[in-house]
């Protein structure tokens, strides 16, 4: 299922699952991801999935490109059962304090603010992967009339909670952090949460995702 | 019960607790972190007599003043560090590499790295501390890991708990070299530039910005131009990649790096050479030099062995 297998340097494997970003293939990455995390393979470090790649991170003291290709190449793949699939309900307010940048897109995308909202929380997303900052999920496919390109000068700071979209895809900054993607919302819910060690992560690679719309009112009621 | 701390009389530019680093976390976006100069991580450790694991604290550039209190406490630093221990009759001029002792009300003077940015301060026991996800390592952006989260600040207190003084007089004959030359194995990435950026990456001199922390260390030098796609699909990155964003100037992503990136990798700097780039301060200039992945591997364990070869030798 692994189209190529690749050093990304001296101490990972870079693992290429071909061009195409869709659920079909990232289920293949998430079932390599669940495999290798499963195996505890000597030396692994690190196994970060995206899209359509598979990084694998080790240990150069201890193992090697060549002996750790071998045993991906070779891994005996297990289904995982679905953990009972349940939908992730995220409440989020587009109150304009929080939408920074909803007029640009009317503009970007030639259409009106009721029509993004519309289309944008009439559909079920599915989430790809974590990463970028702790917890921040990448998910999709949002419809194809709300596809914008990311913003030319990133921001430097886009405040926590804020929901952006870009491309197929929209996401949740987990906290304050820099980036591009077209802001139209903010979630009052904690999508990271550092003490809680185990499951920190609201939102998991290969988990559902609906979005509902609430006002500023009720959105200061989480507070 | 015998109460010792230190008192953070000025901490510092970015001062944090570091050890190994944690694992298996880049998947939820948490990176490697840990010590950015590794081997002067584990010869600090070494030379106080401690695990190979134990946390140090780590500053950039300039160091903490602190005042010990409690009975005594031995301490060495690593790196290229000017620093003094202000005793009440003497100002004692440190050096590297050495244990030195601290008794009640002595302060530590921690002025500068020397041409250099990382140094490290390692004890004769352990800092009272907190770990999270099995690592002390402080990630001041994502609040992650011992002190909250933060960097260590004016007035607080670092508790020391199980001192020993096994080892006083331990000590190491070393000095750092420096190195221009930065050796990268071609990135996955690599074809997207055009032909006369790939000869400039590998030819030309880069230097070090200013806009260089623990989380990447950007380049500016002759723009390296794309001419297939100044954007890649989001993927995982680890730690030595170097990204080419649209303006052309290469950022190497360090030990606190976000774990995606959306930019094409035109290379990764090697493991062996991977502290010694850490090192290198804003205004540096490097060159890269292109090699392959046995080389690389061979190099790697040269590194190792000198480690050894160094800790062997600490007396």
């Amino acid at each position: 299922m692994i189209k190529n297998i690749s050093n990304l340097g001296d101490a990972a494997l870079y693992c290429d699952f071909g061009i195409k970003v869709d659920k079909e293939t990232n289920a293949k990455v998430i079932k390599y991801f669940k495999n290798i995390k499963e195996k505890k393979i000597k030396g692994v470090t690190n196994v970060t999935p995206s899209y359509n790649k598979l990084i694998i991170s080790f240990d150069l003291k201890i193992t090697n490109f060549t002996d750790l290709k071998k045993i991906v190449e070779n891994l005996e793949l297990k289904e995982f059962l679905k953990n009972k699939s349940k939908t992730i309900q995220i409440p989020i307010c587009c109150d304009k304090k929080f939408a920074l940048d909803l007029k640009n897109l009317e503009k970007k995308l030639k259409i009106s603010e009721d029509k993004i909202f519309q289309k944008f929380f009439s559909k079920e997303y599915y989430c790809y992967m974590t990463g970028f900052i702790a917890g921040h999920p990448f998910l999709g496919d949002t419809d194809l009339s709300l596809r914008a390109k990311r913003l030319e000068t990133p921001r430097v700071k886009i405040p926590k909670g804020s929901v952006g979209i870009t491309e197929q895809f929209c996401n949740i900054y987990t906290f304050e952090s820099p980036g591009g993607w077209n802001i139209i919302g903010n979630t009052p819910l904690n999508i990271f949460d550092k003490t809680n060690q185990l499951e920190p992560n609201l939102i998991n690679p290969g988990d559902t995702v609906s979005f509902n719309q609430i006002s500023l009112d009720e959105y200061k009621k989480y507070e | 019960m015998n109460k010792s701390y230190f008192e953070v009389i000025r901490p510092g530019i970015n001062t944090t607790f570091q050890d190994l680093g944690r694992k298996n976390l880049y998947h939820i976006g948490i990176p490697f972190s840990g010590a950015m100069d590794n081997r002067n991580y584990t010869l600090a450790n070494e030379i106080a007599g401690n695990k190979i694991n134990s946390p140090v604290i780590e500053f950039a550039f300039q160091g903490p003043l602190m005042r010990f209190k409690g009975k005594k406490i031995y301490f060495n630093i690593t790196g290229n560090v000017n620093f003094y221990i202000l005793k009440k009759k003497e100002k004692i001029k440190g050096n590297c590499y050495q244990n030195y002792i601290l008794e009640n009300g002595d302060e530590l003077d921690i002025l500068s790295t020397d041409k250099s940015v990382y140094g490290y301060l390692s004890i004769s026991g352990s800092f009272d501390i907190e770990s999270q996800w099995n690592s002390f390592s402080t990630n001041i952006k994502a609040n992650i890991g011992a002190n909250d989260g933060k960097k260590i600040e004016q007035g607080q207190q670092i508790k020391i708990i199980d001192a020993n003084y096994k080892n006083p007089k331990r000590q190491l004959d070393y000095i750092n070299s420096k190195i221009e030359n930065i050796r990268v194995i071609k990135g996955t990435n690599f074809n997207y530039f055009t032909e006369k950026s790939k000869k400039n990456f590998f030819n030309k001199e880069f230097k070090v910005t200013k806009l260089s922390d623990r989380m990447g260390m950007r380049l500016e030098g002759v723009k390296i131009e794309n001419d297939v796609d100044t954007n890649i699909k989001s993927e995982g990155i680890i730690k030595g990649v170097i990204q080419v964003p649209a303006d052309g100037n290469p950022i190497i992503m360090l030990s606190d790096h976000g774990t995606i990136g959306g930019y094409p990798k035109i290379g990764v700097v090697i493991s062996a050479d991977y502290d010694k780039l850490v090192q290198l301060p804003p205004g540096s200039k490097l060159k890269f030099k292109e090699i392959d992945l046995a080389d690389a591997e061979l190099l790697f364990k040269l590194y190792e062995m000198e480690t050894k070869n160094l800790v062997s030798k600490i007396k």
